[in-house]
């Protein structure tokens, strides 16, 4: 028998990924999470029983944000590669071209009150389309609230999923986009080639 | 802020409560032991005060899974009568003991570590294996910190013995059957 700490990382690794699927099984994991590629980088896609909670986006801060998602819904968050399979697969056939909507399910949870409802609007803008600000503010029940409409796709939980790059100024300028202005024109052109 | 995601605990800490139960009982009941310790953990993990000391918590948790592996598995050491008096001068003790010590650094010995009496077992494991202090040491064994300095010196002089050929190495372990 010997200590041997070479090999403690990668043994850490199947160590972790063991602990994910254990707390599974014991109805621990509450909040599951790993990175998904893309091609603006690096998203950590976090899910619960419900589906897609909270996607961050490579501009964001991911230790902040999953520590935030930690303290509004449950401490009990793992990495679990295996419980984002779902979400990785289909956003990697979005970002090649060959999907245009996703049925991982959402969860809603972190969103309330008339942000939730604008984003439940947001949800339903078809591939390819945009809408104004002020659209959102009319579906969510308030034609007059587009400052807080913007403010709703601002701080969309989960981005890309709820396709808040689709809404755009009634001017036709582009707006904000939490991942970056650039990021959002690129999908609005790939949905546009596809 | 409430507590951070479980999934930074075990980034933080994982490694050192590896180390923790790789040196007191072993590899091949390690990854057994570390997942149980972090499942537990997991279960409570909600109900911890956010200014908790998560590492002493976990390094607790650890330790009574060790404990329970150890008699788990009945490998747990037989008491036995004190090995002999070290007839060597006190310089060489010194000099054997830092010997013992680069051996149990370099991953040396752990197979007769596991053959001292479990207090000197874990009093080594924990100091030479995964470094922890004699305050929490004696914290763990439910010793003063100077009892659990001894207990580990005491496990390393039983070593040197072994190590230095010195003398017959003492009798920790007693066979069953035959």
């Amino acid at each position: 028998m010997s200590i041997d700490l070479t090999d403690e990382g990668s043994a850490l690794t199947s160590l972790r990924g063991r602990l994910a699927e254990r707390a599974e099984s014991a109805g621990l994991l509450d909040v599951a999470w790993d990175d998904v590629d893309s091609p603006f980088g690096a998203l950590a896609v976090c899910v619960t029983e419900a589906g897609v909670v909270r996607v961050v986006l490579p501009a964001e801060d991911r230790d902040a944000a999953l520590a935030a998602v930690a303290a509004r819904l449950s401490p009990r968050l793992l990495r679990a590669p295996h419980r984002v399979e779902a979400a990785r697969a289909q956003l990697g056939q979005y970002f090649e071209g060959r999907r245009r909507s996703f049925d991982v399910g959402v969860d809603w949870r972190l969103s309330a009150g008339f942000r939730r409802r604008a984003l439940a609007a947001v949800a339903g803008l078809a591939y390819g389309t945009t809408a104004s600000y002020r659209d959102v503010a009319a579906a969510a029940g308030n034609p007059r609230a587009t400052r807080a409409a913007g403010s709703a796709c601002a701080t969309n939980p989960t981005p890309i999923v709820v396709p808040c790059h689709r809404v755009v100024r009634a001017d036709g300028a582009l707006g904000g986009y939490l991942g970056g202005p650039a990021m959002k024109a690129r999908l609005l052109e790939l949905e546009r080639s596809s | 802020m409430g507590l951070p995601p479980f999934d930074t605990v075990v980034t933080r800490h994982g490694a050192l409560v590896l180390r923790v139960l790789r040196a007191s009982v072993g590899h091949a009941d390690a990854d057994d032991a570390w997942q149980e310790t972090f499942l537990s953990a997991l279960r409570a993990y909600p109900g911890l005060r956010p200014d908790s000391d998560v590492r002493a918590w976990l390094v607790t948790i650890a330790h009574r899974k060790a404990v329970d592996v150890a008699r788990a598995r009945g490998r747990r050491a037989v008491p036995v009568a004190d090995p002999p008096e070290t007839p060597v001068p006190a310089t060489d003790v010194d000099d054997h003991v830092a010997d013992v010590i680069d051996a149990l650094a370099t991953g040396g010995l752990w197979g007769e570590v596991a053959g001292l009496p479990e207090k000197q077992r874990l009093a080594v494991a924990y100091r030479y294996g995964a470094d922890l202090a004699y305050d929490e040491i004696g914290r763990l064994l439910g010793c003063s910190p100077d009892a659990a300095r001894r207990s580990a010196f005491e496990g390393v002089r039983r070593l040197r013995i072994t190590v230095s050929g010195a003398g017959s190495p003492p009798r920790t372990r007693k066979e069953n059957g035959t």
